[in-house]
């Protein structure tokens, strides 16, 4: 009898000394597809390890995880359906593997319409597309716009002239980037320009990529350039040509063109990497004019040493509104402009804010 | 003064030569000037010094040949320091190239330690795409992430994948960056939010940007950058190697750089100088 | 018509991903990530666009003997014993056409695919990476002269990182006491590429995002059609 009440006691000693004071709650996972539910639990240091079990049906819980009490949350989002009832249990383990506690918890995950984490960035959109879009719409009513010089872009024409009267081919370089990086598709919106000119003046271009989807394209607006100069019968498909998709391989490609062809004139326009030396600084022993354009910031440094002209990060992307001298897009560039000074104010604003100890618009401007 | 006059217009072949040369030499005869170890790499070494024998390290391999150059002597520094301290490392990567620069490192620093065993001390689980969703996937689930390892042989074989299903059993996670993915998606998930102290290598160019993460949080505890960054560590882990050789070559490299600047503004202010003289 | 339907597919689908940026709810969710995997999916369909043409031009070339005409044949030659090797025998990680002979396998320690790759590809494009090292010096030596206040400080801002982040910036100052620990050459380095130097590219960076605003901005609502082919 005495044995038995020991173990009894011994029970109810083990029970109370690893009956933890843990709370476990499960909630649907905020700013998601409905494809995730959290959990979140508070355990003491000393509990060794716990699992976490889920089950659609309150009965066959099925292991999903085991952790250590450092964690204090878990995202589930393995397998997690829209609107379906999963109930979780927590087990706490002892020292010997064995399960001592268990809690449970249950949550329905549900898909939101909106992520709230993202309001900032919403009102940031909102406000620099309501500064452009307006700004569009007043030069479309004749409001005169300045526009501050850009001197790589006023240099065009006097570069196609120079090839022209040298007898030599113009080079234009789009970057090594695909279609899908925004410098590539500025680069060839340039080309288009530069390609209608060199119609123009019966001149010569080469235009070596990188990609083959910027091949296509490519291809297609030297053409269409001829076609809007009235030199459809000058164009030259071979003129647009694709070498390699490697970087190297690239650039040893465009260095022989440079080597051999000796252009007139070099255009450096899209997103370069660390090839942009190596470009540059062969063009100018060719003794070719230089114009270059990237918003990568590594590689400008290397393009302002070593080539004529250089346009740096947004010039780039100006430079289609600017040499098409379009009201419509030259108001986008107003926009822009008043972009900017939002942007300024707020970092100004923030850095008075942070040297105050005041985080709220930096916890406000952060994203998720 | 045409002296100064050539000094504007020095042929640049032989800057070229003077560079080659100046590079060259070192390489094969060590100059030996005095490196200083940085606080950001002190923090690495001490890390993986302060970690228990025979624990698990995850050393992640997302750079490529472009990079091999500045990225590769720091790796084999940190498996030499790693197999000195009796860790084990488990490699993965998250670029393609990164299983090969896994596998020439591992063949380079395994020939100097032949009690070295792939499956205990060592595992190269291959490539994953994906980026920060496979972190993320590693960190819930590593074994349904990594069923097998680079040749196709089941973890469950190997004695250093036991009891290994997320990062708990991992000292550390190293990753060797040379861009994206890479570092910054390891400090986001291994370290936000599952609590891993990490620690990175970059190239000297990415080294600036990675630098903020190195702060009182701790989101990085140390950082191992470019070629300088390798050099202190061969330094530290006193086997001098490539990156030391390395640095004496790019010392002597900017050295004759900085005397060609200085040639030719030395050529520009003394023609300037006598033009406004012949102007007045 | 011609010019109308990829002009509203842009409005349409451009305005599609903004909107979906915000909207977790299916399916805008994962609209970004469906419409990048198709971009790839098409890019890797349009790889072979891009070989045939490489074969074209090259073969026009040879075939009316151009100048340097035989180097236009190394490089179709190149180009398929490349192809060739990697369809046969396939790589380390992938398996070929045909299981690679033990003889063939101790000739060369790899399969010919990875060792044209490891003893060829990789040494010409580290030659060509290399390159960087001469050009750099002769830039430097060309750009770095001090015509202007700008220019002077640039030219000693370059060369103080040039010295403190190379081990004779550590000789030159290692003499100095830790009081004065900030005009060691190598914190000084450090100090100008944390401060300035990150906060210059930071400007350009945010600049340009703008100017990636508002060029999307344009050929979103179809003002800018030079993509198209248009003005």
């Amino acid at each position: 009898m005495r044995v038995y009440i020991l173990l009894i006691i011994l029970i109810f000693l083990s029970f109370t000394l690893c009956a933890q004071d843990i709370t476990f709650t499960a909630a649907d996972n905020t700013n998601d597809d409905g494809d995730a539910i959290i959990l979140e639990w508070n355990a003491p240091p000393s509990v060794p390890e716990m699992i976490i079990s889920r089950s659609i049906d309150k009965e066959n819980y099925i292991e999903i995880a085991r952790i250590t009490p450092l964690l204090k949350t878990y995202i589930d989002d393995d397998n997690i359906e829209d609107g379906q009832e999963y109930y979780y249990k927590l087990s706490v383990l002892n020292e010997d593997g064995d399960i001592v506690q268990s809690f449970t918890a249950s949550a329905i995950p549900k898909a939101q319409w909106f992520n709230t984490d993202k309001i900032s960035l919403l009102i940031m959109t909102l406000l620099l597309g309501s500064a452009i879009i307006y700004f569009i719409f007043s030069a479309r009513k004749g409001k005169r716009l300045y526009i501050r010089k850009i001197s790589g872009l006023d240099t065009i024409e006097e570069a196609v002239g120079r090839a022209t009267e040298m007898g030599k081919p113009i080079l234009f370089v789009p970057g090594i980037n695909d279609l899908d990086d925004m410098q590539t598709i500025a680069g060839l919106n340039i080309l288009g320009h530069l390609a209608e000119k060199v119609a123009q003046y019966d001149s010569t271009i080469y235009v070596p990529v990188c990609r083959s989807m910027v091949l296509s394209t490519a291809k297609e607006i030297v053409k269409e350039s001829y076609l809007r100069a009235g030199r459809p019968d000058a164009f030259n498909p071979d003129s647009v040509f694709y070498l390699t998709d490697d970087q190297f391989g690239y650039v040893a490609g465009v260095d022989g063109i440079i080597m051999r062809e000796k252009p007139a004139a070099n255009f450096y326009l899209g997103a370069f990497y660390a090839e942009s030396l190596i470009l540059a600084e062969t063009g100018f022993e060719s003794g070719a004019i230089q114009i270059a354009g990237t918003a990568m910031p590594t590689q400008i440094p290397f393009f302002v040493a070593a080539c004529d002209y250089t346009l740096i990060g947004e010039e780039l992307f100006a430079a289609s509104a600017y040499l098409s001298n379009e009201p419509n897009q030259l108001g986008s560039l107003k926009g822009q402009d008043v972009g900017k000074a939002i942007i300024i104010i707020t970092l100004l604003v923030g850095i008075v804010l942070e040297i105050f100890g005041i985080h709220f618009l930096k916890d406000f401007l952060a994203t998720h | 003064m045409k002296i100064f006059e050539r000094f504007l217009h020095i042929d640049r072949r032989i800057i070229f030569v003077l560079i080659f040369i100046g590079v060259a030499l070192p390489l094969i005869w060590t100059l030996g000037f005095n490196l200083e170890v940085t606080e950001n790499v002190q923090s690495v070494y001490d890390l993986l010094e302060g970690l228990d024998p025979g624990t698990r390290i995850l050393i992640s391999f997302d750079y490529g040949p472009s990079t091999k150059p500045e990225i590769q002597p720091m790796t084999i520094a940190l498996m030499e320091q790693a197999f000195t301290s009796r860790l084990r490392i488990i490699a993965i990567a998250l670029w393609p190239m990164g299983v090969q620069m896994c596998n020439e490192a591992f063949e380079k620093v395994s020939a100097e330690y032949p009690n070295i065993e792939y499956g205990i001390d060592f595992i190269n689980l291959g490539y994953k795409a994906g980026g920060m969703v496979t972190i993320n996937h590693m960190a819930k689930d590593f074994r349904s992430t990594f069923p097998a390892d680079a040749g196709g042989n089941p973890i469950d074989e190997f004695p250093i994948m036991k009891d290994i299903k997320n990062f708990d059993k991992l000292g550390c996670v190293i990753s060797l960056s040379a861009g994206d993915p890479g570092l910054k998606q390891w400090v986001m998930i291994a370290h936000d939010t599952f609590g891993k102290p990490v620690v990175g290598g970059t190239t000297a160019v990415q080294a600036p940007t990675m630098l903020p993460y190195v702060n009182e949080q701790q989101q990085l505890v140390g950082l191992l950058g470019g070629l300088k960054g390798a050099a202190e560590y061969e330094l530290l882990v006193n086997k001098p190697g490539f990156a030391t050789k390395g640095m004496d070559a790019q010392s002597v490299a900017h050295l004759i750089i900085i005397f060609f600047i200085l040639i030719g503004n030395i050529g520009y202010f003394a023609t300037r100088k006598q033009k406004d003289t012949l102007k007045a | 018509m011609r010019r109308q339907i990829p002009l509203l597919i842009t409005f349409f689908v451009g305005t599609l991903i903004i909107v979906s940026e915000f909207i977790p709810h299916k399916p805008f969710g994962n609209l970004s990530t469906s419409l990048e995997g198709w971009f790839l999916i098409i890019s890797g369909f349009a790889i072979i666009l891009g070989q045939l043409n490489l074969f074209k031009v090259n073969i026009i070339k040879i075939s009316r003997k151009a100048p340097n005409w035989p180097y236009y044949v190394i490089a179709l030659v190149s180009f398929s014993v490349m192809v060739i090797c990697g369809a046969l025998w396939g790589t380390q990680q992938q398996p070929g056409l045909i299981p690679i002979s033990d003889k063939m396998l101790n000739f060369f320690g790899y399969k010919p695919f990875d060792y044209i790759f490891k003893y060829i590809f990789e040494n010409l494009s580290a030659t060509m990476f290399s390159l960087l090292a001469f050009f750099m010096a002769s830039a430097s030596y060309r750009a770095f002269r001090a015509r202007s206040p700008e220019s002077t400080l640039l030219l000693v801002a370059a060369v103080l990182v040039m010295l403190g982040r190379t081990t004779i910036g550590s000789t030159l100052t290692g003499w100095i006491p830790d009081s004065l620990g900030f005009l060691h050459l190598p914190n000084i380095a450090s100090f100008i590429m944390k401060y300035p130097n990150t906060a210059g590219q930071r400007a350009i960076l945010i600049c340009a995002g703008l100017g990636v605003i508002g060029s999307s901005l344009r050929i979103i609502l179809g003002i800018e059609r030079s993509y198209l082919g248009g003005k």
